[in-house]
């Protein structure tokens, strides 16, 4: 008897589902994303790591980049990545937001689209073309009727002196033209996630449509839209090409916003084909580990912000 | 009354201040746009421009064929490499994706595509070109695939999970395996949205500089030969940009108009494939 209950059917615990091997080759594939994250990082703590044991922390905190007598410090990098790319955020939230509004408004979808069409085309064109534009076009403007002029008259004010066509000012604008696509996009949707209830209880209570925006949207849309500025801010931390090309290239602290200055990437673009040896190679690897992992808690951080965001609409 | 006057006008003061502001974001575009073809034009006229290479400094008659082939080879290798592996990482997401490991994959995807794509470049520098002691196409297409890899995965799965599961089901209440449906089934039936995050992640990767600094590294030859350096057209604008020469600087901005008609052509290209797909999918 009961080997014949065992032919009929095995307990579902036992029964052999046939393998999904669909399932597995996908599996492995999507596996390729983490995996080639963590290689990343490990790859380049690697290569960094005869500099990560030689400097030690004070690597952070000291301000020579020379060479020749082999004494690396990542602080002026990492305060003209940081100046940068929050002069940037600065200029471009505004604009952004703006932005975000008028593209998350229902109707007259002709004028939307052509707006939502020029500023996906934004994101489209390359770093590098916004360089060369940065460096022959804007930065000359810049120079010649913000810069300069600012500088002239604020002579004794010392973050606004010392104009020079290269500067950390032309290189944040440049940063704010090419963070405003994915400020504007994140925001749209984050806008366009909270519950339309909301937005018609306040008209039907008699608000304006500033009323609305300001005392109704903008609050529920805070998060996300906080959340939509990190990953921008992302984004600038580690653009490089557009920056390197019109930040001047000067390791330094700058005294002005209008001085030049480096950033972190700049720094490896412009020197490590020429890196010689071992500790100095090792030195430009360790600016791109402290960048990468800045960037990376940058980023995790908005992601889960926005992700909260547009997900708390949803239910 | 005037205070609803007051309430009135500030609200359509604001009004007209955000598309003004609006309009303000697309002031750089048209700039970008003005400046580029103007200044680019000039070169891209020729048409030794787009058959020759690099000449010295004061010899007419230079061109840009090698960077233009260097990006179609850098860009294609970057694709085979990346878009199956991204496609079908996507149908995992959205097949099998209600766990926990695709949860920590897709923070993974987001977290790629936010990386710095120079310390993509410095990754790939350690693994491909280090070992072999010398700047190859290869490794800089190995950087692109992986700038690209998280864009495929991510869009495959918005476009295949926006499928309607009925269409899933009926395919597997016919007994089709599971492959089956998703490759014969779901993927044609997402093909626009999939081609569409194939071909931004192109666009993105043929504009691309940093990663390929120190990976394809630039050559002024013509050369098919992805083992060894390959140039590029963004490589080409960067370093002809920042030398003192008006030739190599007219150069510089005669590639920039190609590499943005370029990559514009792929951009309005996957709108319209995703247009198609749309109208398609409101007559059914």
């Amino acid at each position: 008897m009961a080997s014949a209950f065992k032919t009929v059917g095995a307990p579902a615990s036992e029964r052999r589902r046939a393998p999904d091997r669909y399932r597995d080759l996908t599996l492995v594939m999507a596996t390729a994303a983490p995996v080639v994250l963590l290689l990343i990082i490990l790859i380049l703590l690697q290569q960094a790591w005869p500099s990560v044991t030689h400097f030690g922390l004070k690597f952070l905190v000291t301000r020579d980049w020379n060479p020749v007598t082999l004494h690396f410090g990542a602080l002026p990098g990492i305060f003209g990545t940081i100046a940068t790319s929050l002069l940037a955020l600065v200029l471009a939230l505004p604009v952004g937001v703006a932005a975000a509004l008028v593209l998350a408004e229902q109707g007259q979808q002709a004028i939307r689209g052509v707006l939502g069409i020029g500023i996906e085309l934004l994101a489209a064109i390359p770093s590098v073309v916004y360089g060369i534009w940065a460096l022959y076009v804007l930065g000359p403007w810049t120079f010649q009727h913000i810069s300069s002029p600012m500088a002239d008259r604020f002579t004794n004010v010392g973050w606004l002196s010392e104009a020079s066509p290269r500067s950390l000012f032309t290189a944040a604008l440049v940063l704010a033209v090419m963070i405003l696509p994915t400020l504007t996009a994140v925001s749209r949707d984050v806008i366009r996630s909270i519950p339309r209830g909301l937005k018609e209880n306040s008209i039907a209570l008699g608000a304006t449509w500033w009323e609305t925006t300001w005392g109704v949207i903008l609050p529920a849309a805070r998060a996300g839209i906080f959340g939509a500025t990190i990953l921008a801010l992302g984004r600038a931390l580690g653009e490089t090409i557009a920056v390197t090309m019109v930040i001047g290239n000067n390791y330094q602290i700058p005294p002005s916003i209008f001085s030049p200055a480096y950033t972190l990437a700049s720094v490896i673009a412009n020197e490590f084909t020429e890196a010689t040896g071992t500790l100095y190679p090792a030195a430009l690897v360790e600016l791109g580990l402290v960048l990468i992992l800045v960037t990376l808690t940058v980023n995790v951080g908005a992601l889960l912000l926005v992700r909260s965001a547009t997900a708390r609409s949803a239910i | 009354m005037n205070r609803n006057v007051t309430r009135q006008s500030t609200s359509i003061f604001a009004i007209g201040a955000a598309y003004g502001l609006t309009g303000v974001a697309l002031v750089p575009l048209g700039l970008v746009l003005v400046f580029t073809i103007a200044r680019g034009l000039p070169a891209a006229l020729h048409p030794e421009f787009f058959t020759n290479v690099e000449r010295p400094v004061g010899v007419p008659g230079a061109g840009i064929a090698h960077a233009i082939i260097g990006t179609l080879i850098l860009v294609g290798v970057a694709s085979l490499i990346s878009i199956p592996i991204g496609i079908l990482g996507g149908v995992f997401l959205s097949e099998y994706g209600a766990n926990r490991w695709s949860n920590w994959v897709r923070l993974a995807c987001d977290v790629l595509i936010g990386t710095p794509s120079i310390a993509i470049g410095l990754f790939a520098y350690a693994l491909f070109v280090l070992p072999f002691h010398h700047f190859s196409g290869l490794s800089g297409s190995i950087a692109l695939a992986v700038l690209m890899l998280p864009i495929v995965m991510r869009t495959t799965e918005s476009a295949v999970s926006l499928i309607p599961p009925g269409l899933r089901e009926s395919g597997l209440a016919l007994g089709l395996p599971r492959w089956r449906v998703s490759l014969q089934l779901i993927l044609p039936a997402a093909a626009a949205g999939v081609i569409t995050g194939a071909l931004l992640s192109v666009a993105r990767a043929s504009g691309e500089t940093a990663p390929l600094l120190f990976t394809a590294f630039g050559t002024p030859f013509l050369n098919f030969d992805p083992t060894t350096a390959l140039n590029a057209l963004p490589l080409v604008v960067y370093h002809n940009a920042l030398q003192p020469y008006k030739d190599l600087q007219d150069e510089a901005w005669g590639a920039a108009l190609v590499l943005i008609v370029l990559v514009l052509l792929i951009n309005l290209g996957s709108r319209y494939v995703l247009r198609r797909q749309l109208r398609f999918a409101g007559q059914m």
